[in-house]
Order: structure tokens, then sequence, then C-alpha cells
């Protein structure tokens, strides 16, 4: 029988899957041949967005992309009806090749919604080893030996924090999983809930048996409608298989697991500020210790753990440590998830082994800049992390070379920037968004950010004086060392590599009064060349502010007072004829 | 009078429907404002006072709480919220333009509602879909890899469905 299957998640759904879906369904149910439609989560490849799998009859699985209503029809007709598969336009094999999928392995290949097809992929095989021949000590002696490390971006061994956990007696203790990706330019955890929420909640009864917890919560961000309501779909249904509940798998452990929805604050990635957040109060970070290992939620013992590395937990389980460390480098085992966007041609959901090259990510798997623009930067880490240079690409990614860049591993945010981008509004970008998340509890990070900001939206305003780079060098340094959370001692990241490896930019800036990419608006005008502009007009009808006169095959104008400088003119011009300085 | 009597008790029928399950503890204080919110389009002030006097929870605390989060809103919205993503991968390929194209189109400032009170729009930091940037939502529907024009032309055909409909 056939199989026709949509990719819906997040960017599925925005790209139009559900119109392509309905399409598809309506064709099947006309054909009345028993075809079924169905849906899966993330199939990682975001820039093919909307995707359809056909399942043939003898399991052959073809994949198209770019699929639009005309096109479900065109694929319905020929390949699902007519049996002969469209070759082209199918989507790209080597976004696929290099990946090793141990995360993912079930995201874009299963119903999220379907317990079913989870167990058909061996979900929930992990929990039954754990709890039916494993010891709470001998789980946290395998985790351990996988050598995982916490995929959030610090990158803390999880046997270690697992046995820091387990080592306080309490009546009863809590493990929580952080979903509050909070990241801008970051979708793997999202992906991952959307796509496998089971592999998550796995994870979560399998590390609650370990340390002794048997109440779990997932903080999950409210932006992620999708993700929360497939979640709550997957705890009634591991409910109602006994995966949850009492006495699991006939072990006498009992777990129960509760979704709270975030309220949109990024500081709540902090383990201490979510915990303040769960309990109903401002997400302001703790001081530490005591760690929340010793008085966590509710002050009893608790542990918390990223979606990724949750989602680990079961396959390591299954397979045991030793395939888990068999990939990777020999400081850091597995996998790792990214979101790989911006000036990319593949952007998406990527999971390479430990120890690919940032140059092999971005060309191999994300074939290249866009549009064959000079790659510049590399963006890890998000606002935690930093631009590691074009110079650099063919640093490995691992939690220490990467650091070294003085970017991060982090959470798996990849932005690829081109020699279009101002590094020096980049840096602003970032800060400005630090700035505005700072809870306000220490100095260090509510005022020394504001005055960084301060400086940054000057010099790309062009009124930056000498000094500016030494001084925003010499609060960094304050900011990193004085702040309370991660949040404050990460957030001067991004101005710090950006001035380590583009310092010409921020001179140029300064002294010139220039932006040498032509992004900051401050300092650029738009004109228009008379010996280039044919009078065609294309460019007074496009511009919104009206800012453009002319008449017919007559020389156009800029007005700059109402020129806004969105350089529309100059993207709608077929002659060149509009230049920016 | 009378009319305004049934009126006022459908106003606050909603509440104590999310009041019952209130148990007195502390945590629940979050997800209570989430419903609310829900429920009246914002954090209206004699709900918060009305809130306090039912849980014990100070306004000032409450206030705090409300104020902390991005999500809660103390003043009322337009029908329709329009997100517009300032994530990284939005911000590198052009978001501001968009926002520009938008704000333009319906004559407010970012984060102002509509005279007619169908829109309002809002920033968001990342909606999360960065591989289809640049991405705004309207209402329940995302739209990505979007110019000014398409973003403009997204917001017209919405409007046109939402005062047809």
């Amino acid at each position: 029988m056939k199989k026709i299957i949509i990719g819906l998640g997040s960017c599925g759904i925005a790209a139009g899957g559900l119109k392509v879906k309905e399409t598809l369904q309506h064709l099947a149910d006309d054909a009345n041949l028993g075809i079924t439609v169905g849906e899966t989560g993330c199939m990682g490849m975001c820039y093919a967005e909307p995707m359809v799998e056909v399942v043939d009859d003898g399991g052959q699985s073809t994949i198209y992309g770019g699929v639009d209503e005309a096109r479900a029809a065109e694929i319905f007709n020929h390949h699902v009806i007519g049996g002969t598969p469209l070759t082209e336009a199918a989507a790209d094999a080597d976004f696929l090749a290099r990946q090793v999928r141990i995360v993912l392995e079930r995201c874009g290949a299963i119903d999220p919604e379907s317990i079913d097809d989870a167990l058909g992929m061996d979900a929930y095989v992990g929990l039954e080893k754990a709890l039916k021949t494993m010891t709470p000590q001998a789980v946290i002696d395998e985790v351990t030996a996988s050598g995982i490390k916490g995929r959030g971006g610090a990158g803390f061994p999880t046997g270690l924090k697992w046995k820091f956990a387990a080592g306080y007696e309490a009546e009863q203790k809590y493990i929580i999983c952080n979903a509050d990706e909070g990241d801008p330019g970051a979708f793997m955890d999202r992906s991952i809930l959307e796509g496998d929420p089971h592999s998550v909640i796995e994870g979560l009864i399998i590390g609650g048996y370990a340390i002794g917890a048997t109440k779990g919560y997932i903080y999950a961000r409210a932006e992620y409608p999708i993700a929360i309501r497939r979640l709550k779909i997957a705890i009634e249904q591991a409910e109602a298989r006994g995966f949850l509940g009492e006495n699991i798998f006939g072990s006498g452990f009992d777990f129960r697991l509760t979704i709270k929805e975030g309220a949109g604050a990024f500081v709540c990635g902090e383990e201490t500020a979510l915990i303040e957040s769960i309990e109903g109060s401002r997400g302001m970070p703790r001081i530490r210790p005591p760690f929340p290992a010793e008085r966590g939620l509710f002050d009893k013992p608790s542990n918390i753990n990223n979606v990724e590395t949750l989602a680990n937990i079961g396959w390591i389980i299954r397979k045991g440590a030793d395939a888990f460390a068999a990939l990777g480098t020999d400081e850091s085992n597995g996998t790792k998830v990214f979101a790989l966007a911006g000036k990319v041609n593949r952007g998406g959901l990527v999971e390479i082994p430990i120890g690919m090259t940032i140059r092999e990510v971005v060309d191999d798997i994300g074939g290249g800049t866009k549009g064959g623009k000079a790659l510049k930067a590399v963006q890890m880490g998000g606002p935690s992390g930093g631009c590691i240079p074009a110079e650099l690409m063919d640093t490995v990614i691992d939690y220490k070379p990467l650091a070294e860049t003085g970017a991060i591993m982090g959470s798996g945010g990849m932005i690829v920037m081109d020699e279009d981008n101002c590094m020096v509004d980049i840096a602003r970008y970032f800060l400005q968004f630090t700035q505005s998340e700072s809870c306000g509890k220490c100095t260090f990070c509510k005022i020394g950010t504001k005055r960084m900001l301060e400086t940054l939206e000057r010099i790309t305003q062009g009124e930056g004086a000498d000094g500016d780079v030494e001084k925003l060098e010499k609060l960094a340094d304050q900011i990193k060392t004085n702040a309370l959370c991660g949040l404050g001692q990460t957030a001067p990241n991004p101005v710090l590599t950006t001035i380590q490896y583009f310092r010409d930019e921020y001179d140029a800036h300064i002294r010139d009064k220039k932006c040498p990419t032509k992004q900051c608006k401050a300092l650029i005008r738009f004109d228009i060349l008379p010996d280039k502009c044919v009078g065609c007009t294309i460019c007074a009808k496009k511009c919104p502010v009206h800012a453009i006169s002319g008449k017919v095959k007559e020389l156009h104008v800029i007005d700059h007072d109402t020129c806004t400088k969105c350089g529309i003119c100059k993207d709608v011009c077929k002659f060149d004829a509009v230049v920016v300085e | 009078m009378c009319n305004n009597c049934a009126e006022t008790s459908k106003y606050w029928d909603a509440f104590e429907e999310i009041l019952a399950d209130y148990t007195g503890d502390r945590s629940q204080l979050i997800p209570l404002l989430q419903k609310l919110q829900d429920v009246y389009g914002y954090l209206p002030k004699d709900v918060i006072a009305r809130l306090s006097e039912r849980t014990g929870i100070f306004v000032s605390q409450i206030m705090g709480v409300a104020t902390f989060y991005a999500q809660f809103r103390l003043e009322p919205v337009g029908k329709h919220v329009v997100k517009i993503c300032f994530g990284t991968a939005c911000h590198v390929i052009g978001a501001e333009n968009i926002a520009d194209a938008i704000c333009r189109e319906l004559g407010i400032e970012l984060g102002g509602t509509t005279e007619d009170r169908l829109f309002t729009v809002e920033s968001v930091a990342c909606i999360g879909c960065c591989s289809l940037a640049p991405v705004i939502t309207i209402g329940e529907e995302t739209h990505g890899r979007l110019t000014p024009d398409t973003a403009r032309a997204a917001i017209r055909a919405f409007r046109e469905r939402a005062v047809t409909a």
C-alpha cells in the first residue's frame, strides 16, 4: 500500500505544508485506492519545505522538496498513480550524506502524534532496559561512560550532573527538561520536540530513575505552540501505555510529568532562573551555591537537562555507552545538532558527529553561501557565542577548539554571514538582545551591557570616538568576570570576537565614518547615476516612501530627506543605476 | 441596567472558571495569568485586583511577574497580532525592512495597534523558522521568505479576509 507523508514541523507549516496535505488528502480520497496520507515532523531540510515523501508498495521512498499544490497534484498523478517517480527536484542527497542521526533518528520518519510509530523505531526500549535490568547507579555509570556533555551550551558532563543529584537524600526530587530555547537563530529543540517528543520524555523518565526523582517538569517556550501540543499528546499516550505513572514496567518506579509553559524571558534558560519561574516568580537567577542538585525546585534536589541532551539518553542506554563513545573526538563523544541558517544555500536541521569542521558543515551539507557571495563569518552560540571568521573555517566543531576562537559550541545556532553583513551591526544586534533580556538583578549585567550597547549604537551611527573600542573591551572584561549568571558572563562575547577578527570594520566606522558593507543606515546614502538611469520609473513605483521623483524616460532623483535607505530601489533597478555610498 | 448586570456577570464568569482550579499553590500564578490573558486578551486592572483578593498574592507581586515576562500585556491589543521575527537569521536577511513595510502599510509604529483595532504589530526575538527567514506571523498564520512587497501583500490579503469574514 502506498503512503504519502507530508513534513509538518513549524517550518513545513510556515511554508504552506497544510495546503499541500489538504490537496493530497483530497486526491487520495477521490482515487479511493487505500492510499494513506500522513504527516511527520521536521525532516531537517527546511530549505526545501514544504516536503512530501512518497513510499511505494515495496517500501521504496522518494522525497520531494519545494512542493506547492500544483506540484503535489503532479506528484500524485505521475508517481503515486502512474508509478513513475519524478526525476527532477527530488530533495538533495548531499544534505544528508554526511550526517549521523542519533537524536534526530525518528524526526521526520515518524508521525510525532503516534506512539506506535515511535515504538516501531525503538522508543522506550532504553527505558525498559534501564528499569528492568539496571540499578539507578548502573544507569548513571552508563551515561558517564558515554561521555555525553550537556548540549544546552555549557558542556557540563551529564553523568556527573546526575551523580551529584543522586547523591542528595530527600523525600522528593525533581528532574527538569529545559526547553526554553531562547537563542535567536536556534530551532534544534523545537524541531526535536515537534518531530519526536517521545525521545525527550524517555530521557526524562530514565534520568528520574537514575537520580531518584519521581516528578518531572518540561519547561517549554510559550512561543512553540506546536511543540507544546505534540508534547501533551505524547505524554497522554505514554501514560496510557504505562510508561508514565505508577509502577512503570512493573519495576516499582513511579514517575509523573508536567509541562510548564514559559512566558517569554530569555534569562529563564538559566537553571536557577528557570526554577524561579516554575515556582511562579520573576525569573531571576539565584546565587550559587547552593546548586540545584542540592537545593533546587521548591528547595528540593533537582536536576536540569537540555532537550537535546535528554533526547540522547534513550539511544545511549539502548545501544550502550561504547556505541556512543565511538562517535566524536578524543575529547567529546556523540553528535551535535545544529540549526544552520542565514546566507547559506541549504539551511536546516543538521546532526553531525562532533569533530567535523565548520567548513564541512557550511559547504558540504549547507551547499555554501547563497548567490556565490564570499563567506565572511559563521556565528555560533547565539548571544553567548561569537563570530568565527572565514579564515578559521577549518576549526573543528568541539567544545575546546571553538572556545579557543572566542565563540562557544553553544546550543546549536549556526548562522552564516556573507560579505554584505556588517560585523559591528551584528555585535550591536546581539548586545541589544542581551541588554533587553537582562533581568536587572546584578549591576554589571544591567548597567554594563547598557553602556556597551550605547557605545555600539554611537559607532554604527557615525558618532564613535577614538578609544571606544578599548572602552568596550574594558567593560566586556568586567562584565564577564563579575556578572551573576551565564547571560551576563557571556553577553560580551559577540562584541569581543568581532573586535578580535574585524577590528578594521570598527575603525572604519569610528575614524572614517563609513560602513564598509554599506549596512549601517546612518552612514550610507543612495543615489541614481545620470548616465545609467533610463527613466523606466520602476524605482519610483516601488519606493515605499515616495522619495523618488522623475518622469518617464527622464532621470530620476532621490529626495534624501524622505529616503529611509531600505534599498528597494537598488534591488529593483535593472540598469544598475542606483548606487549606495 | 439588567443588560449591564448580565454583561458584568459574564465578564467574571470566565474568571471564576479559571480560578476554580486554584489550589493555593503560588507556582500556579503564571499559568493563571496565561489563562486570564487568553480570555481577556490582556490583563485588565480589575482582573489583577480580583486575582490578588482571591489568591492573597499582593498586586505588587502579580505586577512584578506580569511585567517581567514578555508574553503578558497590560493594554488591550488588536484582534490579530502581527509578530515580526527579529531572530539572527531574519536580522541578517533584512527583518528591519519587513518591519518598516508592515508598519507603513498599517500606519502604526512597532508595538502599536491600528485605529480599527484589527492589528497590533509586535517584534519577537525568534519564531524558530530560521531557514524561512525573514518570517512573520499574522494571528495563527506563518509567512516566510518575505520581501517588503510580499509582506505588504500578506497583510492586505489578511485584512480583506478578516473584513469579509
